[in-house]
C-alpha cells in the first residue's frame, strides 16, 4: 500500500498535474471573486469563509477526473485489481494520494488567500481546521465519483454533476464552521458534524467505490 | 361555475396551469416513447421472423 | 437469447398490460374528482385566501417526489441482490417521473410562496432539500444515459442511488442546521398538514390517491417501454452479428 501511495505521489509530482493545477485554480477563483462582487472590504470579509470553501471544493472537483482515468487508460488499474491488495485498499490509497496532492495544499494555502479576502483575524484558525477536517471527505467522495465515471469517454462534466450533490453536506458544515469561527461564534457543533461526515465517508465509501470500480473493470 | 378566487386568481390559476402542463407533458412523453418503441420492436420482430 | 433471460420480463409485460388500463382510469378519475372538488367546492382559507387551493397539487407532488426516490432505492436494492432485470429498469423508468414531481412541487411552491411570503424562493430547509433532491435525480438520469452497457449502467446507477440516498438524508439534516444558523426564527414552514381542516383534507386525500395511482401507472408503462427498448437493442445487435 505504501509503495502504491509513493508511486502515486511521485507520478503526481512528476506530471505536475494535480499538484500545481488545483492550487492555481484555487488562487484564480479567489482572485476573481473581488472582481465579480466588488472590492468593499466589509462584504469580502463576510463572504470570505464561504468563498474559500467553494474555491477549495471546485479545485478538488477539477482534479478528480485525473484521479483514476490515467491508470485506467494505461491499464495499470487492471493490474491493481488483480494484485493481492484488495480493491478497497487501492481506492483508499488513491483517495489518500489525491488528498495529499490536492487537499493538503489547499488547506495550507487557504490562510494566505484569506488575507486577500480580508478574512477576520479569528477566522484563520477556523478556516484551516474546517478545511483540514473537510477535504478528506471531499477526496473520498470524489474518488467514488471518479470510480463511477472512469469508463466513460467524456466523464468530466458528468462527474461534476454526480459529485456536486454528494458534496452538499460537507460544504454546508465546513463553510458553517469557517463562518461561525470568523464571526467569533461557537463552531464546535458543526465541526463535530463535519468530522463525523469525514469519518463516515472515509470508513464506508471505499467499499462503494471498490464495488463500482469492479463493475467498471468487468 | 367559476369560483371567486379573489386577488390571488393569477397565483392559483398559474399554479394549476403549470402543474397540469407538466403532468400532461410527462404522460404524453411516456406514451409517445412507449408507442414508438413498441412499433419499432414490432417491425424488427417481423423482419427477424421473415429473414429467419 | 435464452428463454429465462426474458421469461420474467414477458410475464411482467403481460401482467402490467392487463392491469394498466385500470390504473390509468382510476388515477385519472381520482385526479379529476380531487382537483375539481378542491378547486371548485372548497372554501378559501381565512388567512391564505384562495391560494390554499394550490395544496391539492403541491402536497401530493412533493410526496411522490420523495416516494419515487424511495421506490428507486428499493428497486436498486432488489437489482443488486437478486439481479432482477425488470427491477433495474423500473428504477430507471421511475426517475423521470420523480423529476417531474419534484418540478411540480418546486414550481407550485414558488408560485404559492410569491404572494404568501413575498418571495418566489427562500433558502428554507424544505425548499433547499427539494432542490438538492432535484440535483440527485438529474445526476442519476445522466449516469443512466451515459453508459452503453445496460448491466453496467444498472449496477452503477444502483450504487449511486444507495450512496445518494445516504447523502440526500445527510443533506436534509445539514440544511436544517444551516438555515437555523442563518436566520433564526424564520417561520417559513410548509407543514400545515397537521392543522388542515376536514374541508381541505378530504379532497387532498383524493388528490394524493390520484398522484400515487398515476405514478404507479406511469412506472408500469415506462418499465414496459424500457423492457421493449432493451429487447429491441438485443435484436438489433443479433441482426448485426448475423449480417457480419
Amino acid at each position: 500500500m505504501i509503495a502504491l501511495l509513493l508511486r502515486d505521489l511521485r507520478l503526481a509530482l512528476r506530471a505536475g498535474g494535480g499538484f500545481g493545477l488545483g492550487l492555481a485554480f484555487f488562487l484564480i477563483v479567489t482572485v476573481m471573486v473581488p472582481f465579480s462582487v466588488g472590492p468593499q472590504s466589509a462584504l469580502l470579509s463576510s463572504i470570505a469563509p464561504g468563498v474559500l470553501w467553494l474555491g477549495a471544493l471546485l479545485a478538488c472537483l477539477l482534479s478528480l477526473d485525473r484521479l483514476l482515468a490515467l491508470d485506467w487508460e494505461d491499464g495499470s488499474l487492471d493490474l491493481l485489481a488483480t494484485a493481492p491488495l484488495p480493491l478497497e485498499g487501492v481506492v483508499s490509497v488513491k483517495a489518500l494520494a489525491h488528498w495529499i496532492t490536492t487537499g493538503l495544499p489547499l488547506v495550507l494555502a487557504a490562510p494566505v488567500l484569506g488575507v486577500l479576502l480580508n478574512l477576520p483575524a479569528q477566522g484563520f484558525l477556523w478556516i484551516v481546521v474546517s478545511l483540514a477536517l473537510g477535504t478528506p471527505a471531499l477526496s473520498v467522495i470524489g474518488t467514488f465519483g471518479a470510480a463511477l465515471t472512469v469508463g466513460l469517454k467524456r466523464g468530466g462534466l458528468l462527474l461534476s454533476l454526480l459529485v456536486m450533490p454528494l458534496y452538499v453536506p460537507t460544504l454546508i458544515f465546513g463553510a458553517e464552521v469557517a463562518r461561525r469561527g470568523a464571526q467569533g461564534m461557537d463552531a464546535i457543533t458543526p465541526m463535530l458534524m463535519l468530522a463525523g461526515i469525514s469519518a463516515g465517508a472515509i470508513a464506508l465509501l471505499p467499499f462503494a467505490s471498490a464495488a463500482v470500480l469492479r463493475v467498471n473493470l468487468r | 361555475m367559476m369560483p371567486d378566487l379573489g386577488k390571488y386568481a393569477d397565483t392559483v390559476l398559474s399554479a394549476y396551469a403549470a402543474s397540469i402542463v407538466l403532468l400532461v407533458a410527462l404522460v404524453a412523453l411516456s406514451l409517445w416513447r412507449g408507442r414508438r418503441v413498441r412499433a419499432d420492436l414490432r417491425a424488427i420482430e417481423a423482419r427477424m421472423r421473415r429473414d429467419g | 437469447m435464452s428463454l429465462w433471460e426474458y421469461a420474467n420480463p414477458k410475464k411482467f409485460l403481460a401482467t402490467s398490460e392487463r392491469v394498466l388500463p385500470a390504473f390509468w382510469a382510476l388515477s385519472g378519475l381520482c385526479l379529476v374528482v380531487g382537483l375539481v372538488w378542491g378547486f371548485f367546492f372548497t372554501p378559501d382559507d381565512f388567512r391564505q385566501g384562495s391560494t390554499v387551493k394550490i395544496i391539492y397539487l403541491h402536497v401530493p407532488s412533493a410526496l411522490m417526489a420523495i416516494n419515487a426516490w424511495l421506490m428507486m432505492l428499493v428497486a436498486s436494492l432488489i437489482w443488486l441482490v437478486r439481479r432482477h432485470h425488470v427491477s433495474a429498469l423500473a428504477a430507471r423508468a421511475a426517475a423521470p417521473v420523480g423529476v417531474a414531481m419534484t418540478l411540480i412541487a418546486l414550481v407550485t411552491g414558488a408560485i404559492w410562496g410569491q404572494p404568501m411570503w413575498g418571495t418566489w424562493w427562500a433558502w428554507d430547509p424544505r425548499l433547499t432539500s427539494f432542490l438538492i433532491l432535484f440535483l440527485f435525480y438529474l445526476g442519476y438520469i445522466a449516469l443512466w444515459a451515459a453508459i452503453d452497457n445496460p448491466d453496467t449502467a444498472a449496477d452503477l446507477t444502483s450504487v449511486l442511488c444507495l450512496v445518494g440516498s445516504v447523502f440526500a438524508l445527510l443533506s436534509r439534516y445539514a440544511v436544517n442546521f444551516w438555515n437555523q444558523g442563518l436566520h433564526q426564527g424564520a417561520s417559513l414552514s410548509l407543514d400545515k398538514e397537521k392543522n388542515v381542516a376536514d374541508v381541505f383534507y378530504q379532497p387532498l386525500l383524493v388528490c394524493i390517491a390520484g398522484f400515487v395511482l398515476l405514478f404507479v401507472a406511469l412506472v408500469l408503462y415506462r418499465t414496459g417501454t424500457e423492457i421493449r427498448a432493451r429487447r429491441m437493442r438485443a435484436l438489433i445487435a443479433r441482426e448485426r452479428a448475423g449480417a457480419a
